[in-house]
């Protein structure tokens, strides 16, 4: 199995495990996230946010996530660093269009942008709602949580350069997506000529779910309050 | 089909040999036929330097019908120029305008090190196949035909694969130079057969690691080497050479 590890074959096999994962986790996300526009009281939000950071399931399966976001960039990273070694001379003209998509030949940057907006949401709710100061909120069932809609709204409502920087983090993760998707699959090896077209069609479907939901919330809040 | 002449300009890269530096050179091509192939320009662009005493431009080229995979050639930005499911020998100069610059570069890859000119150096394909594009059969007479039954869709699939011509197109044409369409393409042939379903474990292992070794970068599924393979390998091909690249690890 060693040599398995080492192999480029190997080596993708974590990247696209790993961006299982992580298209799996984006799905949970934004399922939640989306409750925030369907109560505007905030209860919904803050009830749903409270479970999914209090239940032992939940509690085992965070640091999993961290480290499957840390695997999948590193392993890209590692790939992607050969593979730039791979050729010395350059061509001096090469009409790639004809031949690819601009996201497939351009995932290592899409990817890239991602991880910069994902440093600037986990500073704008996550680390705030995990080490910071959010004020707490009780309801009917008297158990004291984060409210953590408030903070969200209170973002989304008042910072237009907050919403433009979700919408445009929304596309690009859209676009990683779009490729990422179906090619997990033809990595660990489900795919056909058959299956190809449907796994490319699901793909699609999942990249503009995952685009548009993700944002049409910021969206939300900045026209309708 | 009109046979209309042209004249253009071939902007071509000149190297001595593979130590050589190498920069690129124009030259200017008259009167060329519409109707010639890339290669017979070339020819007659070639005829032109020998009369001026110049050295010829150093190209790879065989059987001139597609089927050999000798004729590489980078041409305006493509594997085998602007046209697609074609080798360098079936391109037509009808696909380039009157007074056109031509941009002709060797196949670019740290696998494939350019040997003078445009000839590039594909041993490392050989050497993939050494290490386990093969079947390992006793001697003796052939066995009955049709004593092995295969079926039909299996039997068409290995066809597909086993109609790459091993080129170097994919390699060349891939942003990070992998050759996996290619292994890809060899492995899979063997794999749909019974015959060759024996050793497929040891294959794969053999073939990757080889790979691997001579500096052929990994596979990242842009689908470029699918839409520039003059034989139209599928890249369901790489999907199974992973498939059995993994099976091969967990089951050892």
């Amino acid at each position: 199995m060693g040599r398995f590890y080492n192999s480029s074959i190997g080596k993708k096999f974590f990247v696209s495990i790993t961006g299982l994962f992580l298209m799996a986790f984006l799905l949970v996300h934004l399922g939640v996230n989306s409750l925030l526009m369907f109560d505007d009281t905030g209860e919904l939000f803050n009830q749903a946010a409270h479970f999914m950071g209090s239940n032992p399931i939940m509690k085992v399966i965070e640091p999993i996530l961290g480290i499957g976001f840390i695997l999948h960039i590193v392993y890209a990273l590692i790939v992607q660093i050969v593979n730039w070694t791979k050729r010395p001379v350059k061509y001096s003209k090469w009409d790639q269009k004809e031949s690819s998509s601009w996201a497939s030949r351009n995932m290592i940057y899409l990817g890239a942008i991602v991880l910069i907006f994902l440093g600037i949401h986990l500073v704008n709710f996550f680390f705030k709602i995990k080490f910071g100061t959010v004020a707490p909120i009780t309801y009917a069932d008297g158990v004291k949580m984060h409210n953590s809609y408030a903070l969200v709204a209170e973002l989304f409502k008042n910072c237009t350069a907050i919403d433009v920087l979700y919408v445009l983090g929304g596309i690009f993760l859209g676009l990683h997506l779009n490729h990422g998707f179906w090619s997990a699959f033809q990595t660990i090896g489900w795919s056909n000529n058959d299956w190809r077209k449907k796994l490319e069609l699901v793909g699609s479907i999942y990249a503009l779910i995952i685009a548009i939901g993700f944002s049409i919330i910021p969206l939300y809040f900045l026209i309708k309050f | 089909m009109s046979d209309k002449n042209i004249n253009i300009k071939v902007k071509v890269w000149r190297q001595v040999d593979a130590n050589d530096k190498g920069r690129f050179e124009t030259y200017e091509v008259n009167n060329v036929s519409t109707d010639s192939s890339f290669l017979e320009m070339m020819d007659v662009m070639n005829e032109s330097l020998v009369q001026q005493g110049k050295e010829p431009v150093a190209f790879d080229h065989d059987c001139r019908e597609g089927i050999c995979g000798m004729c590489s050639l980078f041409i305006n930005g493509r594997a085998h120029g602007p046209d697609t499911l074609i080798t360098t020998c079936q391109l037509h100069m009808r696909k380039f305008k009157d007074s056109q610059t031509i941009t002709v570069e060797p196949w670019r890859a740290k696998g494939f090190p350019v040997i003078k000119d445009l000839i590039v150096d594909r041993t490392a394909f050989d050497k993939i196949l050494h290490a386990g594009g093969f079947v390992s059969v006793n001697t003796g007479n052939a066995p009955d035909a049709n004593a092995i039954p295969i079926s039909k869709p299996a039997a068409d699939e290995a066809m597909d694969a086993a109609s790459c011509i091993g080129c170097g197109a994919c390699v060349a044409t891939c942003k990070n130079s992998s050759a996996m369409l290619f292994v890809a393409a060899k492995v899979s042939q063997l794999a749909l057969l019974p015959q060759g379903k024996i050793e497929a474990a040891r294959r794969a292992k053999a073939m990757v690691a080889k790979m691997d070794d001579l500096g052929f970068g990994s596979c990242s599924n842009t689908g470029a080497c699918e839409m520039e393979c003059p034989k139209g390998i599928s890249l369901s091909n790489i999907a199974r050479l992973n498939r059995e690249y993994l099976v091969a690890n967990v089951t050892d």
